[in-house]
């Protein structure tokens, strides 16, 4: 265990050196996803400009789930993008070999390859629009809320990243798959909105198949004081059985890794 | 020209046979054009309490099936294609053939179509003919101007990317530049909001961008939310964009091809 919490920190380290180099880059990334962060809020604006709430939520409600979609936005781009990205690669060119060699476990590695410090701002972006969104409430969120909502992050987290496990065990079957990372993104994109406005199909297939639930409703709701702990609970549950079921598919997978002539 | 008409047909089969090539790799293409179909779920649900503007539920239903069907009609990923090939060289054999490099991307693109249609047409259609087929329009004149205006649709697209693929020619950030203007499409477009529900003020400024003329005013023409006059004034705009771009883009091409130098290769 203390040998793979050394591990995270090398690779940390080597990830913020390499951001570092590129100061540059995080200003214009900085100011780029502020700009993208307002223009996000543009529908949503339109959509409670003339009523006072949509399938329950009322605007600053769904400022909440706005303010998760942009901040789990940060986690996935910043921590959970950059190195399974590079998987897919590594499956392709058959370099995933210099990754079973060594002696660690394989899903470590690969996932903590890469981060991008950088995307914090999407993270502070989020906070802010907490702040704006509960300001405007004129309340603050209680510390038991800020306790389960901390908790719901984790566990969407977990969901995220089992989510890209199953995608990347995809690549092993499928080879080429560089654009199941935009299906992914066009995908997650649906998280914006409360999860309430989404009936029948939608409402199942994102709830159930690909919980993006979980990922923004769940913890906006924990976070305004409203999810009630049987859902919670459920929540928890569900995204330990994703991990499980995603770790077990990983390790059935990489046996199919055939690595790749010349 | 005589040349390039010519090879034309033979260009025409080389993509769809690389399109059926990498179906898997295009179903998954088609499954993220999803934005619609949630863009439609959730005004739906704003619109089950009381009309939008002058927008039902079957008038949202309308509106984003058929931008759905734009959207995959248009499609086009030169930009891509171009950035890369001439990050890596490979642009130079493209160079040698006796026809210019973008009308082979073209007809690639082109070529991909009917996959695409065949793939995700019938979904649409069979959809549309369900629940809002009375919200078609129904005079021949827009009718007959649809299809214009999805290909002068698709050419904006198509010349915008590869405007932006030219500058691949003298930086290195060509794409980043391309999500901009992707995110600018989404909002002017009509892609995300139809642009009668915004602000006055930003469909007015709307109205002054290209973006419109890629997707909402195809949108609005077959849904039947355009006058007879409006439509012909928007295809005109249209195809006024298409002509300054054409030309943006031949200079910006013979002005980047200078600077081409093949690495490797």
């Amino acid at each position: 265990m203390a040998r793979y919490l050394r591990l995270l920190a090398v690779q940390l380290r080597a990830s913020t050196a390499l951001a570092l180099q590129y100061r540059l880059e995080f200003l214009g990334q900085g100011a780029l996803a502020l700009l993208w962060t307002g223009w996000s809020l543009v529908p949503l604006l339109v959509v409670f400009a003339d009523r006072p709430g949509v399938a329950g939520w009322s605007f600053d409600e769904a400022l909440v789930v706005m303010g998760w979609f942009t901040l789990m936005k940060g986690v996935l781009e910043g921590a959970v993008n950059p190195s399974l990205a590079s998987v897919v690669e590594h499956i392709r060119k058959g370099t995933l070999d210099f990754v079973l060699l060594k002696p660690a476990d394989a899903q470590f590695l690969v996932s903590t390859a890469r981060f991008m410090p950088w995307r914090i701002v999407d993270v502070l972006a989020g906070l802010a629009i907490f702040g704006v969104a509960f300001h405007r409430m004129g309340r603050w969120p209680a510390p038991g809320a800020v306790a389960a909502a901390l908790a719901l992050l984790c566990c969407a987290t977990l969901v995220l990243y089992s989510l890209w496990i199953l995608v990347i065990s995809a690549a092993f079957y499928l080879v080429k798959i560089d654009n199941l990372s935009y299906l992914f993104a066009s995908i997650y994109d649906a998280a914006r909105w409360p999860v309430d406005v989404f009936r029948g199909f939608f409402r199942v297939l994102f709830t159930f198949v690909i919980p993006l639930a979980l990922l923004t409703s769940y913890p906006a709701l924990a976070l305004l004081g409203k999810l009630d702990l049987v859902v919670a609970a459920q929540a928890l549950g569900g995204s330990v059985a994703f991990a499980v079921v995603s770790r077990f598919v990983w390790t059935r997978a990489i046996g199919k890794y055939t690595s790749a002539s010349s | 020209m005589r040349r390039t008409l010519r090879a034309l047909p033979t260009l025409l089969r080389v993509g769809l046979a690389e399109a059926v090539a990498y179906r898997a790799e295009m179903l998954v293409w088609l499954l993220a054009t999803n934005m619609p179909l949630v863009m439609l779920a959730l005004w739906s649900a704003v619109a089950r309490e009381a009309p939008v503007g002058r927008f039902g539920q079957k008038d949202f239903v309308a509106y984003y099936l058929a931008a759905l069907v734009v959207r995959l009609l248009t499609g086009a990923w030169v930009v891509w294609e171009l950035t890369f090939e001439i990050r890596q060289g490979t642009l130079a054999y493209r160079l040698l053939r006796p026809f210019h490099p973008l009308v082979a991307y073209a007809a690639e693109n082109v070529a991909a179509m009917p996959l695409r249609l065949a793939l995700s047409l019938p979904v649409a259609l069979v959809g549309l003919w369900l629940t809002s087929a009375e919200k078609l329009t129904h005079d021949p004149l827009r009718l007959l101007l649809f299809p214009v205006a999805v290909l002068g649709a698709w050419l904006i697209t198509f010349l915008a990317m590869a405007l932006v693929g030219t500058l691949a020619f003298r930086a290195d950030s060509a794409t980043s530049l391309f999500e901009i203007w992707m995110g600018l499409y989404a909002l002017l477009s009509g892609y995300l909001v139809p642009l009668e529900l915004f602000p006055p003020w930003v469909s007015a400024l709307a109205r002054w961008l290209p973006f419109r003329s890629m997707l909402g005013f195809p949108v609005e023409l077959v849904t039947g939310m355009l006058t007879r006059r409006q439509a012909l004034v928007e295809v005109a705009i249209q195809w006024g964009w298409i002509a300054g771009l054409l030309l943006a883009v031949r200079s910006a091409w013979r002005a980047g091809l200078r600077r081409f130098a093949a690495f490797g290769g």
